[in-house]
């Protein structure tokens, strides 16, 4: 058989596109700013000036869907309802380690209302091992308290929750292990029968595969830049400290959930996920079906913070349930299954040693950290570590330690609040033993050029100013100080964004895309876009989102979606506007390179015809729609500006009769690129600093020792910040252009204070106190003991 | 009942019993219907006037949204908030099982004294104030008619019967709250700390009542209610303050004395420093020595 000669007009189309040389601002406003060129594609929109010049992005613009959230309007998952929905209810582990003998379900099936019950056969999050005959079991092997088990269908919540309880599971109970310096002693129950690992998700969860495991001490994981034992011996002074974090766990205001709706033809769900698409690929993988059998929806979701990838063990069962019975089915956990099941940030215990010149140039950086995901993997924190400063030389060991607790998963800047916590709070000792201002000693080993001007804004406020010069130097029992710690984060790109603009007849204009909006409100910076384009007011555009039937959506994690997306959306937006007068220029009576739109109205370069409003002109068209899908075309100069980041200062008050923390204020000076919507930016940051503060004052996931259950898992005795907590919150965004794409948008969810407010308070605290406290949450009894025998940094130099 | 404890067959809804609600001056005192919210007894001029331990107690339980809904007599008669206890995983000695989980558990939030069979420690803020107002309450049977008790003797101590938490029987209800008229000079605070601030249950808490002549107090009421199972008084704290003038030095001595024999659990030593704390700080407030302490809990 011989192939068909190849076609060169086919070839011609798929070249490479030709590229233009554009002039694109870089640097910060009243700052740095300057020009770069970059090479970019001929169909790449011409680049926007600096926000003051645009009139609709870079607005505070409304928030596109706020009335429909405050008045209850918007639709999240648990408010499908489907005519026959039948609710679903776990069946979950009663005991941290046990090898399943039987699973009764006579009972529970005979329960009025009853219409199925699912025996699950592969439970979704935990590690797994490399040789599964290890394992050699009918049912997945019982690892923590909380695992599901089954899942009963019935006609009622109450119906469903009665059935669950009489579905009766017989456990081989094995010895366990929920303390992390426990299960790393040699004679620990082994919760893995063997090597096992976890698969990392989109956001970032997961860790290292195929690293040495040593009892339940999955690593380390080693990496190394330059030789740390000749840095320390060039350093002058070297300072070390121990840092303890604890296990915090998402607690996003919606749990986690699905209504899963499964045809013959087409597998429906609703999911309460940040990946639409990472819902369909997984349900797609399970249950072995073409992706174009799987529609996955998401309009409103509430809050997901890395844990809501995939379909997990909700989404497969209330599928498997679905396709067992013929009707819809409902699952939603309850508090208590979203504090055990579905992830969580893990814990640390690092130890770190840094050494410098009297200058503050730092010669050496070594990290060991270990830390706990559970039964999965993702513990690693040496980001910060690795990327905040200029070292030279760096050596971080991480390892994973398995305990009998639900898996982690990627959670707001994985492994970074941790890393941060240490690192920053050494870094300031440093400057302590170096004699140096803190913010000196960061302007010399910090060479990140827009962190530098933050420093600088930092400097001139009111906050910093009002630090203690000595340490503890208040008098009476309540202690006032300020400290500062910096973010870094990094400028990760998901390809997998498209968007599609429709142009109709009457005017009017529409953005579509499966992207879903996990809070950081894309839906209004999409407005935002077409408005700029079509001169049209941002309320005026019908934006829709979070359906796989749309153009593909990235999935929101690891601060990709603004810098992802909005570029797609605005190359679609211009190439529609540009087929758009192209195709009416003939009704106008002239030639498409006569007819430009500007603020919202057609005109003639050449004063053909009088300016004609954008609504009026699309009456003009030759088709009811124009319609251009735009995909997401490379960073620019994807070698340049790959981190950002953000100085956080706070100020505290320390109660030292009652070891009580309160932070007064906090002053965020953060960048991301071209700031979309300040407005929405900032609440994002006040998000991260509010989480932060909660994190590092109170969070604590609670198993008791001798049972392995979790004592606290509610939102009352799992204490989150509420109002009194929160303290003034000073956001001051620093525009930071990169010139990487048409918008020139960067992330901010992960660096939003989020990494850097724990350390920042650390370090207020020792401003305040001049004692460390190097442990998280800072509860008064921890504060109580620093305060007691403070433990020294070592002094090895 | 959500968290699975009881489960009855039957629930009576009293809510609409007038009679069971509202505050009434008397010539003795006081008198409170157990369906008063606590935000109307907070709220309420003469109680912040003249028993300002009451008003701060009220005042400061739960939330805002829960003490405009929130009973007072609800709030005296709930049940612990020992994470054991409410877990539907642990059945313990107050179940009616042989077991506490915890004294080899978690137990930070836990007693520091008198805990021999449970260690939870008592959750209503109402109890600690009313205890040091001297109050007692008014149970009533359709059968047996009424009867009066002290607020100390409502509750039960576990060690006497873990499973019985008041000595309200299965007939009687809680119809009122009788609070005798403080002496002439009376000052009273309660103060109330958690790890939060906003909505948290106390892990340190102080009522101060002080009866003054002069700057002499007279007679001194000290309670607490997170360092045991039950509100308690503190003889030790009210005996170093009797005769005294109020000055930092006898109210930190008072605060001192106020943990005397106190017997932390494993995770609980911390609270041996916040109660005296506690103590000092609310005696402070009471006698007008000191403001409220911005970190008592909101």
């Amino acid at each position: 058989m011989t192939k068909p000669p190849i076609d060169d007009a086919l070839v011609a189309q798929a070249a490479a596109p030709t590229k233009k040389t554009v002039q694109m601002p870089i640097g910060v406003p009243g700052y740095t700013l300057t020009e770069e060129s970059r090479e970019v594609p001929t169909t790449e929109p011409p680049v926007w000036p600096i926000n003051k010049d645009l009139k609709y992005v870079g607005q505070s613009i409304e928030r596109y869907d706020g009335q429909a959230k405050v008045t209850g309007r918007a639709r999240y998952t648990s408010d499908v309802q489907l005519p026959g929905m039948l609710y679903a209810k776990f069946v979950n582990a009663s005991v941290p380690h046990a090898k399943i003998v039987s699973i009764d379900t006579s009972a529970a099936e005979r329960c009025p209302g009853v219409r199925g019950v699912h025996v699950i056969q592969h439970v979704l999050g935990n590690a797994v091992l490399r040789d599964p005959a290890l394992d050699p079991v009918k049912y997945p092997v019982v690892r923590y308290a909380g695992q599901p088990v089954a899942a009963v269908a019935a006609t009622t919540p109450a119906m469903a929750e009665e059935a669950a309880a009489l579905v009766k599971v017989r456990y081989d109970a094995s010895p366990f292990v929920v303390d992390l310096d426990k299960a790393r002693a040699p004679d620990a129950p082994d919760v893995f029968p063997g090597a096992a690992d976890e698969e990392g998700s989109a956001g970032g969860g997961g860790g290292p595969s195929n690293v040495k495991q040593t009892g339940n001490i999955h690593g380390p994981s080693i990496h190394r830049r330059g030789e740390t034992d000749q840095g320390f011996k060039d350093a002058d002074v070297i300072v070390e400290g121990h840092y303890v974090t604890q296990v915090q766990t998402h607690s996003a205001l919606e749990t986690h959930g699905v209504v899963a709706d499964w045809k013959p033809e087409l597998l429906t769900v609703w999911a309460s996920t940040q990946g639409t698409a990472s819902v369909r690929e997984e349900l797609a993988g399970f249950f072995k079906i073409p992706l174009t059998q799987v529609r996955v929806i998401t309009e409103f979701m509430g809050g997901g913070f890395g844990a809501k990838f995939g379909a997990g063990n909700p989404g497969v069962v209330a599928a498997a349930l679905s396709k067992k019975t013929g009707a819809p089915v409902r699952l939603m956990l309850d508090r208590e299954e979203e504090h055990l099941s579905v992830g969580n940030r893990p814990s640390s215990d690092q130890t770190l040693r840094i050494g410098a010149k009297k200058d503050g140039t730092i010669t050496a950086i070594h990290l060991v950290a270990y830390g706990t995901a559970g039964c999965g993997t993702g513990a690693g924190c040496s980001g910060p570590a690795a990327n905040l400063y200029q070292s030279a030389s760096l050596h971080t060991e991480e390892n994973d330690v398995f305990i009998n607790a639900g898996p982690a998963s990627a959670m707001r800047a994985p492994g970074h609040p941790q890393g941060a916590f240490a690192l920053e709070q050494t870094i300031d000792d440093l400057a302590v033993k170096l004699g140096m201002e803190p913010i000196d000693l960061r302007d010399k080993a910090d060479t990140h050029p827009v962190r530098r001007v933050e420093r600088q804004i930092v400097r001139e406020s009111d906050i910093w100013k009002s630090r203690n010069q000595v340490a503890g130097a208040d008098q009476g029992p309540i202690k006032r100080g300020v400290g500062l710690a910096q973010s870094v984060w990094y400028r990760f790109v998901s390809m997998n964004s498209s968007a599609e603009v429709r142009i109709h007849k009457d005017g009017s204009l529409e953005v579509l895309s499966g992207v879903q909006d996990i809070g950081s409100g894309i839906k209004t910076v999409m407005a935002q876009i077409l408005a700029e384009q079509f001169g049209v007011p941002p309320s005026q555009i019908a934006v829709k989102i979070g359906d796989t039937n749309y153009a593909e959506g990235p999935n929101s994690g690891g601060s990709v979606t603004t810098l992802s997306l909005t570029p797609a959306v605005r190359d679609a937006a211009w190439q529609a506007s540009q087929k758009f007068l192209a195709d009416i220029a003939p009704a106008l009576g002239t030639t498409s390179d006569d007819v430009v739109l500007v603020d919202g109205e057609v005109r003639s370069r050449s004063g053909k015809f009088e300016p004609v409003s954008f609504r009026r002109a699309a009456g003009k068209m030759t088709t009811s729609q124009i319609a251009v899908q735009a995909k997401r075309v490379s960073d620019y100069d994807p070698k340049k500006y790959l981190t950002y980041g953000g100085v956080d200062v706070a100020e505290v008050e320390v109660d030292t009769e009652l070891g009580r923390i309160h932070v007064r204020r906090v002053l965020s000076v953060h960048d991301c690129g071209r700031p979309m919507n300040p407005t929405q930016v900032i609440s994002q940051i006040n998000g991260g600093i509010i989480q932060g503060i909660s994190y590092t004052l109170l969070e604590n996931r609670l198993l008791d020792p001798v049972y392995g259950l979790m004592v606290n898992p509610d939102l009352e005795q799992y204490k989150i910040v509420g109002s009194r907590e929160i303290p003034d919150i000073d956001v001051r965004l620093v525009e930071a252009y990169i010139g990487q794409s048409s918008t020139d948008a960067s992330g901010i969810g992960e660096a939003a204070g989020v990494v850097s407010i724990g350390a920042a308070i650390g370090n207020a605290v020792y401003n305040a106190i001049g004692v460390r406290v190097r442990r998280t949450p800072m509860t008064p009894d921890v504060v109580l003991a620093a305060l007691r025998a403070p433990a020294q940094g070592k002094e090895l130099a | 009942m959500k968290d699975g404890i009881e489960q009855p067959t039957r629930l009576v809804n009293i809510r609409n019993i007038s009679g069971l609600h509202g505050i009434r001056e008397t010539e003795q005192g006081l008198t409170i219907g157990p369906l008063t919210t606590l935000a109307e007894i907070s709220d309420h001029p003469l109680i912040q006037s003249q028993y300002q331990i009451l008003a701060d107690a009220c005042g400061h339980a739960a939330t805002p949204h829960i003490r405009n809904m929130a009973t007072v007599g609800g709030n005296l008669l709930q049940r612990v908030q020992c994470w054991y206890y409410r877990s539907s995983d642990f059945q313990c000695i107050r179940k009616g099982k042989d077991l506490c989980f915890a004294f080899d558990g978690l137990n930070q939030y836990h007693a520091i004294m008198e805990y021999a069979t449970c260690p939870s420690v008592a959750p209503s803020s109402a109890a600690v104030a009313l205890l040091g107002l001297n109050a007692s309450v008014e149970l009533s049977s359709a059968k047996r008619g009424k009867r009066t008790v002290g607020i100390r003797e409502l509750y039960v101590v576990p060690d006497a019967n873990p499973t019985k938490f008041t000595v309200i029987e299965p007939d009687e209800l809680l119809t009122a709250i009788v609070i005798p008229k403080p002496a002439p000079g009376t000052r009273s605070a309660y103060q109330k700390y958690g790890e939060k601030e906003s909505f948290d249950w106390a892990i340190a808490d102080a009522g101060v009542v002080l009866e003054m002549d002069g700057d002499v107090c007279r007679r001194a009421v000290i309670t607490m209610g997170a360092a045991s199972p039950v509100v308690r008084r503190s003889p030790q704290a009210e005996a170093a303050l009797a005769g005294k003038p109020i000055t930092q030095e006898t109210a930190r001595a008072a605060g001192k004395v106020a943990v005397e024999g106190a017997q932390p659990l494993s995770g609980n030593a911390y609270k041996l420093d916040l109660f005296p704390v506690a103590v000092y700080r609310t005696i402070l407030l009471a006698a007008g020595q000191r403001d409220r302490d911005p970190s008592a809990a909101g």
